[in-house]
This record gives C-alpha cells, sequence and structure tokens, in this order.
C-alpha cells in the first residue's frame, strides 16, 4: 500500500491553546471579583458595568466557552489530526473558527458588561451573538467533518464519538434554548414563557454542562490520559459503553434543576431517574480513566501531567457522584437555593476542566516547541497551589450551603421562623472570604502555568507543521464476515452523528413536548395579568440588572418558605413571562411575592443604597437608575413583540401603551412624593419599582376558591 | 402538596416515561451485548490507536 506524506497542523493547536491561557485567567479574574463582591460590596464600583449582576455573567461565559471552549478546540484539533491521520480539513476553515470563535467571546464580554442579556443562565448572549455562535460552530464541525472523510486511519477512536456527539447536542441546544424575538439589536424576549421556557433552559442548562464540560473533556480524557501515560485506555469495551450510556442518559436530566417548582410532577420524576442512572456510565468513565493508569502509578509521582490529569479524573468521580444524590428529591429540597449548588459546580469546574486543562497545556507546549518544560518545579508547585486552591473553595461552600438551608428552614417551639433571611447573609461573611483565598490561590496556580508555559515557549522552537505518514484509506473495505452492527458505525462517521443525534432528539422531545402541546392545559388564573407597558419595561431593567443571579421567583411548597414569603409558586403565574426569571441562587431572599410588601419609598431608598433599608444587605447600589431616563421609544416594539408571542393585549394596545405608561408612572412619582421623595416619572428606578410591586401581587388578587383549587 | 394541577389530565401520559425506558433498555441490552461478543484482538488494536508512534 502506498504510504503518504503529510503535516499536521500545530499552528492552530497553539493559538487555541495560548486562548485558552489567556481566557482562563481574565475569566477566573472576573470570577474572584464577584467573590469578592459578596465579601465587600465596595468592590460592585458602584459602576453599571461592574456590578455583581453583570460580572457573574461575565465570569460564568468566560470560563465556561471562552477557557473550557477553546481548550476543547485545542485538544480536539491536536488529538484529531493524529487520530485520523490526517491534516485538518482546511486551515482557512481553522482560521475563521479561531478568529470567530475570539470575536464572540470579545462580543460577550463588552455586551455582558452592557448589560446586553437575554436573563436565561449560561445562555445569556443576545441574538446577533447567538447566530454568530451558529455560524461558527457549523464552521467546527465542517472542518472536523471533512477531516474525518479524507482520513488516513479507518477506525473512528473513542474519542471522536465523544467530539462528534459534542457537535451534534450542543448545535441542537444552543438552537432550541436560542429561539427569540428580536425587539432591537442588543434586545429580545424569549420565545418560551413561564414553565416552558423554564423546561427548555434547564434542558438546555444541564446539558451545557453535559455536552460541553463533560463530553468533549471525555474525549481529550481519552486521548490525551493514554497519551500522557503511554498506555492504551483500561478498557475499550467500557469506553463504549460509556459513551452511549452517557449521551443517553444526559439529555434527559434537565428537570433535576426544577425540583419543587411549578414544573409538572411528573417531568421532575423523569429527570429524578434519569439522574441517578447516570451514576453508572459516569463512575464507568472515571474508572476507565484510573484504571488506565493500573501498574503505573509510580509514573503518577514523577509526572506532573499525571498528577493534573488524575486529580481531574477523580474531580470527575466527585462531582458526577454528587450530581445524582443532589438531584435526589429530598436533597435537593436542602441544597437548592445555597451555595452548596456552587460548590458542587466548582468541583467540577475547576477540578475536572481546569486541571485537565492545564495538564493538556503541561503536555502539549513543550511537545510542539520541541522543548522540556521550562519549569517542572514550579508546575508542581502548581498542582499544589491549585490542589489546595480547589479544598479551599469548596469547603467553606459546602458548609455555607448547609448552614442557609438549615437557617432558613428552622423553626422555634413557638412555630416561628428562627432566623430572619438577613441572618444567613451576614452569617455567610467568613465562608464567602475563604472561598475568594481559594479562588484567588486557584488563579494564582494558573498565573504561574502561563509564566512557566511562556517561558518554555521561549526557550523552544516551534514546528509549526508537524511531517507524518501514513498509508491511504483504501477504497472498498472487506469486512469481516462476522462483523457487527457496532463496529458497522465505528467507521462511519455520518452515521454515528445521526444515531447520536436521534439518541439525544429522543431524550429531548419526550422531556419537552408533552408541556407545550398541552400549553392550554396550564391551569389559568384569572387574576393574572399581562405586564402593563411600565412594569415590562420595568421588568427588563430587572433582566439588564441581572437580579436573577441572585433572588429567586419560586416559592416552592414547604412550610418553611411559604411561612417566610408566601403561597407557594404556581405555574399559571408565569404564563406571560418571556423569559422565566425563578432564578438558581438565593443570595438574597425570594422575590416572587414581593408585590406591595413594602411601599414604594422603599425601594427608592433600597436601590439607592440597600443598607439604608436593610442594614447588613451585601447587594450593590444602584444609583444610575434613579438618574437614568427610560428608553420610552422602544414601548411600541416590545409590546408589539409581545403580541406576536399571544401576550393578549388588546387589539392596537402597542399605540396606547405610552399613554398608560405615562400615568402609571405619574402615579408611582406622586407615591413616593407623599414620602418626601421628589423624583421624575420616567426615570429608570420608577418602572422597576412598578414591576417590583407587580410580583406575586395577582395570585394576591385571585379569587380564594381559585386558589384553593390549584393548591389540593 | 402535590402539583396534580398541571398535565395530569392528558390521557396516556404514562406511555411516554415507558417508552423512552423501553428504548433506552434495549439499546443498552444491544451495545452491551456487542461489547461482550466483541473480539478482544480488533478491541486490543483499536485501543491502540492514540499510541500510535506514526507522528
Amino acid at each position: 500500500m502506498e504510504i503518504e506524506k503529510f503535516q499536521y497542523d500545530n499552528k492552530i493547536v497553539k493559538q487555541f491553546a495560548y486562548a485558552t491561557m489567556l481566557w482562563g485567567v481574565v475569566g477566573m479574574i472576573a470570577g474572584l471579583l464577584a467573590a469578592l463582591q459578596l465579601v465587600f460590596p465596595a468592590t460592585n464600583l458602584e459602576l453599571p458595568y461592574t456590578t455583581f449582576g453583570r460580572v457573574r455573567p461575565i465570569h460564568t461565559n468566560a470560563v465556561i466557552f471562552a477557557f473550557v471552549g477553546n481548550g476543547i478546540f485545542m485538544g480536539v484539533y491536536y488529538s484529531l489530526q493524529r487520530l485520523l491521520k490526517a491534516r485538518m480539513f482546511s486551515d482557512f476553515l481553522s482560521k475563521i473558527h479561531f478568529w470567530g470563535w475570539q470575536l464572540i467571546i470579545v462580543l460577550a464580554a463588552i455586551s455582558l458588561a452592557l448589560g446586553k442579556t437575554t436573563g436565561k443562565e449560561y445562555a445569556e448572549l443576545e441574538w446577533p451573538i447567538d447566530i454568530l455562535i451558529t455560524i461558527i460552530w457549523v464552521v467546527f464541525g465542517w472542518n472536523m467533518f471533512g477531516t474525518i472523510i479524507k482520513r488516513r486511519e479507518r477506525h473512528l477512536y473513542v474519542a471522536i464519538w465523544f467530539y462528534i456527539a459534542t457537535f451534534v447536542t450542543v448545535a441542537m441546544l444552543h438552537i432550541v434554548n436560542s429561539i427569540e424575538i428580536p425587539v432591537s439589536l442588543w434586545k429580545s424576549y424569549s420565545w418560551y414563557a413561564g414553565v416552558q421556557d423554564a423546561l427548555v433552559q434547564w434542558w438546555y442548562g444541564h446539558n451545557a454542562v453535559a455536552f460541553f464540560l463533560t463530553t468533549p473533556y471525555l474525549g481529550l480524557m481519552y486521548y490525551f490520559l493514554p497519551k500522557a501515560a503511554n498506555r492504551p485506555v483500561y478498557s475499550y469495551r467500557l469506553s463504549i459503553i460509556h459513551f452511549w450510556a452517557l449521551i443517553f442518559l444526559y439529555i434527559w436530566a434537565g428537570p433535576h434543576h426544577l425540583l419543587y417548582t411549578a414544573v409538572p410532577d411528573w417531568a421532575q420524576s423523569l429527570g429524578v431517574v434519569f439522574s441517578i442512572m447516570l451514576i453508572a456510565p459516569s463512575w464507568g468513565g472515571m474508572i476507565n480513566g484510573l484504571l488506565t493508569l493500573r501498574g503505573a502509578w509510580d509514573k503518577v509521582r514523577d509526572d506532573v501531567v499525571l498528577k493534573f490529569l488524575v486529580v481531574a479524573v477523580t474531580a470527575y468521580g466527585m462531582a458526577t457522584f454528587e450530581g445524582p444524590l443532589l438531584s435526589i428529591k429530598s436533597i435537593n429540597a436542602i441544597s437548592h437555593f445555597t451555595d452548596w449548588t456552587v460548590a458542587h459546580v466548582h468541583v467540577g469546574a475547576l477540578g475536572w476542566n481546569g486541571f485537565l486543562t492545564f495538564g493538556i497545556l503541561y503536555w502539549i507546549i513543550p511537545k510542539m516547541f520541541r522543548t522540556n518544560l521550562f519549569s517542572v518545579k514550579l508546575a508542581n508547585m502548581h498542582f499544589w497551589i491549585g490542589t489546595l486552591g480547589i479544598i479551599l473553595y469548596a469547603v467553606p461552600m459546602y458548609w455555607a450551603g448547609i448552614m442557609q438551608s438549615l437557617m432558613w428552614k428552622e423553626f422555634t417551639p413557638e412555630g416561628q421562623l428562627k432566623w430572619q433571611f438577613m441572618d444567613s447573609v451576614t452569617k455567610m461573611a467568613p465562608f464567602y472570604a475563604a472561598r475568594a483565598l481559594g479562588g484567588a490561590l486557584f488563579l494564582i496556580g494558573a498565573i504561574m502555568m502561563c509564566y512557566n508555559l511562556i517561558k518554555t515557549v521561549k526557550q523552544g522552537s516551534f514546528l509549526a507543521n508537524e511531517e507524518a505518514e501514513a498509508p491511504a484509506l483504501s477504497k472498498t473495505f472487506h469486512a469481516h464476515s462476522k462483523d457487527h452492527w457496532h463496529r458497522w458505525i465505528e467507521r462511519r462517521p455520518v452515521q454515528l452523528m445521526v444515531l447520536s443525534l436521534v439518541v439525544v432528539i429522543i431524550g429531548g422531545v419526550i422531556e419537552i413536548v408533552p408541556t407545550f402541546l398541552v400549553k392550554s392545559n396550564i391551569p389559568t388564573i384569572s387574576s393574572v395579568k399581562p405586564y402593563t407597558p411600565l412594569e415590562l419595561q420595568g421588568r427588563d431593567i430587572y433582566v439588564r440588572e441581572g437580579c436573577y443571579t441572585c433572588h429567586s421567583q419560586m416559592v416552592r411548597p414547604f412550610r418553611s418558605e411559604t411561612s417566610r414569603y408566601g403561597e407557594y409558586s404556581k405555574a399559571g403565574e408565569f404564563v406571560y413571562d418571556h423569559p422565566f426569571q425563578w432564578g438558581s441562587k438565593r443570595t438574597g431572599p425570594d422575590l416572587a411575592r414581593l408585590g406591595g410588601k413594602y411601599p414604594d419609598s422603599w425601594h427608592y431608598n433600597h436601590m439607592l443604597d440597600p443598607t439604608s433599608m436593610s442594614p447588613g444587605s451585601i447587594m450593590p447600589t444602584y444609583p444610575w437608575l434613579l438618574d437614568d431616563k427610560v428608553d420610552v421609544s422602544s414601548t411600541v416594539g416590545k409590546i408589539k413583540a409581545m403580541m406576536k408571542l399571544g401576550v393578549p393585549y388588546p387589539e392596537g394596545y402597542e399605540n396606547k401603551a405610552a399613554a398608560d405608561m405615562q400615568k402609571q408612572a405619574e402615579e408611582i412619582a406622586a407615591n413616593l412624593k407623599k414620602d418626601g421623595i421628589q423624583t421624575v416619572a420616567d426615570k429608570e428606578i420608577v418602572a422597576l419599582i412598578a414591576y417590583l410591586q407587580k410580583l406575586g401581587k395577582d395570585l394576591k388578587a385571585a379569587p380564594k376558591e381559585e386558589v384553593a383549587k390549584l393548591t389540593n | 402538596m402535590k402539583f396534580i394541577n398541571y398535565l395530569e389530565s392528558i390521557t396516556g401520559i404514562g406511555i411516554y416515561p415507558l417508552t423512552s425506558f423501553m428504548i433506552f433498555f434495549v439499546f443498552f441490552l444491544g451495545v452491551a451485548l456487542y461489547v461482550i461478543k466483541a473480539d478482544k484482538t480488533y478491541l486490543k488494536k483499536v485501543s491502540q490507536i492514540p499510541l500510535d508512534i506514526n507522528e
């Protein structure tokens, strides 16, 4: 057979590696800033761009899509070429992919800082960026499949299956969850409302974890772990089961983020069952990774790359053990909305994604620069300081989470709630401080790595095009007579992609479609009315400032919650919520029943200086809301968009909206005046107050019999 | 306090989880069977792909 000569493209790998390092540090700095803001509210800097509600999405988007995203592409572009014995399909596509992705990151950072957000966690980016992501993702897939088609290795190694599943599932998730109606260039409303929006969002959110943070990294594990240990994976059989079981089960698990919410009971149960089953393939994968080192554990002592990889795989095991546990309803009742979730997420993010990325970087850079690592000692220090950082981060957060939950649920013997919500906030300060320290250590480790790798780059000479040779793939393949169906699919990338897609679509469809088909079945509550134009504008300010990052709008049916907040939330309350704003974390109290609780002037003063109204508060100040004017000209477009989405405003209402808005604003301004506050009716604060006073008010106004019927 | 007010009335909702479980079960069984029956030498060869020194 003729041997063909070709070259691997290392340049694109190098570019993605540099981007990973850069965005990793940037994303972690944003995380550290967010952590400090919870300890020292002054670090919000009294600027709109640097308040927690905007920094937190910047942090999550940066570490997920910029740090891990570039890490994925670095690892995929390196391993794919070698596993297929082929150069990437097109250098041009590689280039578009790289620069396109960096453009997305920059646009994301700027737009999030400016408050341009859809208000859906991990999918905050507005519609123009969503479209750009779709295009660049297709470029990535095109390049990957092009390479697969011109490969010189017939069999697709298991890592590639994970890459293919990642590509196809992320595409599906991103498109379905991002369907929105644009109002202007940087503003859109989710096509879905309330319960449906929540289900789609967490089907997306959970699977962003699954198919962006997990499956591609498992692919990388299956390549780089054997490579670094110089021995094949423990069991290839297990990896086949691991792959299919994992992608099959993961897609169903989304509703475990919505336990005890207004999501239908059967969907919650379905999510729980599949979440618990998930432990099997997850641990199968972890065991497969760790046992690859059987008989080679002595290497781990000396090889810093293996150290990082081993801790990464162990952290994966811990996080995926905890995940199913947290999805059990009784445990979730305690953990949800607390810092426990934050701890859980960071074991995965810092341990699994962080350490695996670091391990790969330490391995890949010296290889491509044909030199040794500048300082093994420094890398070892990074390993220990990073590990310490993870522990210092996670332990206080677990502690804090459990403490919060116990405080929220404790009653006195007389049957009164024992603690004010504020007590659970003030008691968190030392834990939040320890967490910030842990995060700072992790960041210092990452900076040490950057220094070490830059030095390595300086002392080496880069091999942009690596020579390789392999026999061409014969056109005809003579199958073994006893060839099996699975081996058939292992040679066929397109069919593998289609089958993966079918597998994930089944889960998605069965989970989501029934909720949509019976839209009319959401028990309507006669008193739930669409938002007035002013409330709608106020709601958009609420979304813009990222209030959902700290406040939930979902009272769960527990005595501790109904005593604290009021009647628990019903599905019918959210039918006009595009997007839903249930939130996932209570750094501050739930707001679902806030309306009418305080006078307008309380909110005015509270937004100007939260501690003046609630001493001990760590909420940022929002002075600009008192000065900035609501953009009245956007009202017509917003009402029109809502009408398109089925919100029942009377016909032609968009033209009357401005007048109604003015009237309601003047009422609030008059209210404020009674309490000695002089303000003009067109300020943003007035719209926000209108929205905050609307929260839960409709349910309170509902006829008693109607609520009783829903409560049962 | 159960959410019995929502979707309970769709006839045959039980078929959804049941179908999904059956699909998963049958598929999983297929993969498991294949994996058990798979040719050892072939698997060994395949698992060596990343270690090929030909790069």
